[in-house]
This record gives C-alpha cells, sequence and structure tokens, in this order.
C-alpha cells in the first residue's frame, strides 16, 4: 500500500471514528433521557401520562421507520440550520445522531423496564422524590444494560457513517466505496474492511469490559 | 396526654381480582407498641402494610397514619411522611448497584442528611446488625440473612417513628433472630417506636409483640393481646398458628393412648398467674396418687407463664376424673380428657 493511500485511510478512520463517537455520544445524551421519559410516563410508571408516552413512542417509532440513506436526504435542510452545511463530517453528524437516538432509547427502555419494580417502592418508601427515584434507582441499576446498548448503538453506527459518504462525509466506508469498489481496488477494500473489523471488535470488547466491571447483579 | 394512634385503617379494601386481598379492614396500632400481624401466606398481610404507606391505595377506606389522613395524598405529599416510616421488604428489595453503607446510607441522602453525619449513623447500624465489615459489599454477594439485616439496619438508618416490617427475620437462624428482637425491642422501649410486624413465626410474636392481628382471607378474623391469644386462640388460622407453640403429645405416646385404660390422661393450657398454682398437689389430693407428667411446656409470653401440660392422672375412675376437672377449671384455661394409658407409659 502506498504511503499515500495509507494516510488516506488514516483519514478515513479518524473521520469514521469523530462520526461514530460525536453522534453516538449524542445519541446517548438524548436518548437516555428520552429512554426514562418513555418508562416513567407509561402505565404503571411514576410519571404516569399516557398520551405524552404514546405521542413520544410514535415519533421514535417513526425515526426508526425511515431507512437512513433516505433520512440522510431529508433532513438536509435542518442540517444546514444547525451547522450551516449540508456536507462533510459535521453535516452527517445531524441523521446520524437522529437516527442512532431513537434506536439507543428502545434500547435503554428495555433494560431500564427491567429495573425490579420492588426496587423502586424501596425508594418510594423512604419517601424518595421522582427525580431521586430515578438518579439513585432506575438509573443506577438499569446501567449494566444500557451500556451493553450504548456498545450495539456505536456498533451501528459505524455503519451507518460508511453510508455518509454520500453528503460528502468522507470515513472508511466512503474509501471503500470509491477506491475499492468503484475502480476495483480490491486490496484497499480488503484493508479497509479489516480495519472495520478491528473497530468493530475493539468496541465490543471495551463495552462488554465496561459492562461487565459495572454489573453487580 | 393521649397520642393519636400511629396507624389507623378505617374499613380498607384493596381488590386486584378475585377474592379481594383487603376486604372492609379496620385496625389500630397504638403508639409505641409492637403490634404482630400474622395469617396464611396469601392472606394480605403484605398488601396491608403496603396499604399503610402509601405504596398502595385502598379503593375504599381510610388511612390515617399519626392522625392524619393519608388515603388521598399524592406521591409528593406523602413524601415526608413515608421519610418517617421505615419499611422492612419481604424480598429485601436491596439496590443491586449499591454497596451495603450505600443501601443503608440511602434513605438519609434521601432526606437529606450531609455525607459526614450519613457515614456516621451508618458505621452505628451496621454494627448494631452484625455486618460492619460487609460494608463494602454488594448485595449479590451477601447471604438471604444478610440481606434481610441490611434492609433492617436501612429501614431504622432515618430513626423513623413507625417501622412497618414484612417478615423481618424469615432468614435468619435462632440466634441472629433472637439478636434482631432485642435490637427492634431496644428501639421501640428507648426511642418510642411503632412497630407493625409481620410474621409466620409464632415465636417472634411471642417475643416482642404486645398485640396480634390475625389476618385470613383479606379480613381481620381475631385481635387482641398476645397473651389472651396465645392462651386461647378461637379463630382456626390462630389456633392452627400458635400450635406450633405449644408442645403437642410425641407420636409414640399418642399411639398408646386408647379409650379404655389404667390411668385418664390429661391434656391441661396454662396462661397467667394460676398456671403457678399448686395443680399438681391438688390432682393428687382428689385421685389418691400423684399425677404423672408426661409431656408438656412452659414459655415465657410478656413475663407471663404460658404453657400446656400432659399428665397421667393416677386412676381411671370416673368419678375422680370428673372432680379434677371441677376443681382444676379455675386454675386453667382450658383442660381435656384425651383418653386413657396404660400406668407403664
Ligand atoms: N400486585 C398484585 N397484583 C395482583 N394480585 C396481587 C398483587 N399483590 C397481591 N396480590 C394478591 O393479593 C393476595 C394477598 O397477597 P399478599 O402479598 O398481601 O399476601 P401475604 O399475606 O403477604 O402472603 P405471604 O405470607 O405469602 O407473603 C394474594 O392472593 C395475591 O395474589
Ligand atoms: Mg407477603
Amino acid at each position: 500500500m502506498s504511503q499515500a493511500m495509507f494516510d488516506l485511510m488514516l483519514k478515513g478512520l479518524w473521520e469514521t471514528l469523530v462520526m461514530t463517537f460525536v453522534s453516538g455520544g449524542l445519541s446517548f445524551l438524548l436518548g437516555l433521557p428520552l429512554a426514562v421519559v418513555l418508562v416513567i410516563t407509561d402505565r404503571g410508571g411514576i410519571c404516569e401520562a399516557l398520551v405524552l408516552n404514546r405521542t413520544l413512542g410514535g415519533v421514535v417509532n417513526a425515526l426508526r421507520s425511515i431507512p437512513f440513506i433516505i433520512l440522510l436526504v431529508a433532513v438536509i435542510p435542518l442540517t444546514r440550520l444547525i451547522v450551516g452545511s449540508a456536507i462533510g463530517i459535521a453535516a452527517a453528524i445531524v441523521p446520524l445522531t437522529i437516527a442512532a437516538t431513537p434506536y439507543f432509547a428502545r434500547i435503554a427502555e428495555v433494560s431500564l423496564r427491567e429495573v425490579p419494580k420492588g426496587l423502586i417502592d424501596a425508594a418510594r418508601a423512604m419517601g424518595a422524590s421522582r427525580p431521586a427515584i430515578i438518579r439513585e434507582v432506575l438509573i443506577p441499576e438499569a446501567l449494566p444494560g444500557v451500556v451493553a446498548g450504548f456498545t450495539v448503538t456505536l456498533i451501528t453506527l459505524i455503519g451507518a457513517s460508511a453510508m455518509a459518504g454520500a453528503v460528502g462525509a468522507g470515513g472508511l466506508g466512503d474509501i471503500a466505496i470509491r477506491y475499492g469498489y468503484q475502480r476495483f481496488e480490491t486490496g484497499v477494500m480488503l484493508a479497509v474492511v479489516a480495519v472495520l473489523i478491528l473497530l468493530v471488535w475493539a468496541i465490543q470488547g471495551a463495552g462488554d469490559a465496561l459492562t461487565r466491571r459495572i454489573d453487580r447483579r | 396526654m393521649t397520642l393519636p394512634p400511629s396507624v389507623a385503617l378505617a374499613s380498607a379494601s384493596r381488590q386486584f381480582g378475585t377474592p379481594p386481598a383487603l376486604r372492609d379492614i379496620s385496625l389500630t396500632v397504638p403508639q409505641g407498641e409492637i403490634v404482630g400481624l400474622i395469617g396464611r401466606s396469601g392472606a394480605g398481610k403484605s398488601t396491608l402494610i403496603r396499604v399503610l404507606n402509601g405504596l398502595d391505595k385502598p379503593q375504599s377506606g381510610r388511612v390515617v397514619i399519626a392522625g392524619q389522613d393519608i388515603t388521598d395524598l399524592t406521591e409528593t405529599q406523602l413524601q415526608p411522611i413515608r421519610r418517617r416510616i421505615g419499611m422492612i421488604f419481604q424480598h429485601f428489595n436491596l439496590l443491586s448497584a449499591k454497596t451495603v453503607a450505600e443501601n443503608v446510607a440511602l434513605p438519609l441522602k434521601i432526606a437529606g442528611v450531609p455525607a459526614p453525619e450519613r457515614a456516621a449513623r451508618v458505621a452505628e447500624l451496621l454494627d448494631l446488625v452484625g455486618l460492619a465489615d460487609k460494608a463494602g459489599a454488594y448485595p449479590s454477594a451477601l447471604s438471604g440473612g444478610q440481606k434481610q439485616r441490611v434492609g433492617i439496619a436501612r429501614a431504622l438508618a432515618p430513626r423513623p417513628v413507625l417501622l412497618l416490617s414484612d417478615e423481618a427475620t424469615s432468614a435468619l437462624d435462632p440466634e441472629t433472630t433472637g439478636a434482631i428482637l432485642d435490637l427492634l425491642q431496644k428501639v421501640n422501649r428507648d426511642l418510642g417506636l411503632t412497630i407493625l410486624m409481620i410474621t409466620h413465626e409464632i415465636e417472634v410474636v411471642r417475643q416482642i409483640a404486645t398485640r396480634v392481628v390475625v389476618l385470613d382471607q383479606g379480613a381481620v378474623v381475631e385481635e387482641g393481646p398476645v397473651a389472651r391469644l396465645l392462651a386461647s386462640p378461637r379463630h382456626a388460622v390462630t389456633r392452627a398458628l400458635v400450635r406450633g407453640l405449644s408442645p403437642t403429645l410425641p407420636a409414640d405416646l399418642a399411639a398408646r393412648v386408647s379409650p379404655q385404660g389404667d390411668q385418664a390422661l390429661v391434656r391441661i393450657d396454662l396462661a397467667g398467674p394460676s398456671a403457678r398454682l399448686p395443680i399438681l398437689a391438688r390432682i393428687a389430693e382428689i385421685t389418691g396418687t400423684p399425677p404423672r407428667l408426661l409431656h408438656g411446656g412452659l414459655n415465657d409470653v410478656q413475663g407471663q407463664p404460658y404453657g400446656r401440660l400432659f399428665l397421667a392422672l393416677g386412676t381411671a375412675d370416673p368419678d375422680r376424673i370428673a372432680r379434677v376437672l371441677h376443681d382444676l377449671s379455675p386454675m386453667s384455661v382450658d383442660l381435656e380428657v384425651l383418653g386413657h394409658v396404660p400406668s407403664d407409659v
């Protein structure tokens, strides 16, 4: 592999990492509260509000049913509004975040629902306020599952970021398509795939290790 | 000065399906008392105490805690009241992501107690329940009895005025049970803590309760001072529960009881001061021979003797036996001729 190719791949790796981790981080910050709201406003939750719950659930489902490639194009006006441009890494992060947030929220929601009701009762019996129940019980108890779900989300984001080449964001996927697929440079394609495999392996490994460390159940 | 009862329920009902879990329950727990709540599995005991701190709402009836009607309070309005009520859960309900010390500290944190004060109180409590060495452990690494003691420490941490305890000693060995009961009794005596204690161990009731409430199929079927209930249980459920406390005739002895025989076998239940009267001497006077003690035992209930004796009278003569029954009836709570036994048993 030439030096130029190596540099190109390094740049691509960096772009992929930026897209994955920035949109992943944003979807964590947005998705976890969304998941908490979905759980506490549901029937029998600590802030039962069924209209809000069904509405939010509907929005989440709708966002999740849009194919990513369509979402990428459809949110261009919004992207322009937020980052001032419709192309580049920053522009790709907007649709990636919009896609990953409801995805992660649903996964986190499952873990939050699995927190035994008895533990919430224990906090209620102590006179805990609702924010205290969320802070002291709901999130800490669901955390191992939430972290595992976040790992899955990051890996899904790596795949989705490959499509972001369509808005000129670059990244490893973009290199694989342009050089490997369109110019039949099989070596480049294989190199990219190898890097992606290592990346996924590293993220999954780190996620699993963290999950194991915080899981005291 | 009379304080309002710590807990009062007025015709409270709670239904999940059929039959209802609680039907038309009225109950008062006087301030500073230890009341035992007993009943078979599924009787509604856990549901009842959940209603008392508003974890569950009755569909009808009123719940009054220390003079304040809490029936219609919202979760937010209930918070300050719940901070003064400790609850020990049947299934412990410890937070798996927190250490033992953090679990015990949680009610204090929720009540806004500053961290240094919290740490001191937690250390004190873990010491009291014998878990000082487990402060940094997570609940998953504890035995059932250790988890239960963490639950007890957690409930007592914020110095509650009322303790709702759901089977606080079910997973403990007799020695630890004794230590925990002593601890609860001490807090009751020193700080006037009112305790409503669910238990299926009649022994626990005997040791620390002043009053007992018996629940069956969601209704209160019997209620009264411990001594009265243990001595003369009226309802079948109470009798079944109390049976465990009274000695029963060993099987080999029971097998030799027959309608005819040399000596009449009587069961005498004793309770209160009359148990200390010279019963055996009185029998000997009537029958002409001292009775033989075949089996029996005495217990202490609230400082009063309470128990049951199985005696072989030295005679099978119906007239004398009738006189024994007649003369002893004022001294005993209950007595009965079970049959006859040969003189060599
Ligand atoms: N959340 C619930 N949903 C449906 N049914 C319930 C619920 N909680 C209790 N029940 C029912 O109410 C009845 C009383 O239950 P409860 O837990 O109060 O019994 P208990 O006296 O505490 O029994 P145990 O000694 O076994 O703990 C039972 O028939 C139970 O099935
Ligand atoms: Mg129960």
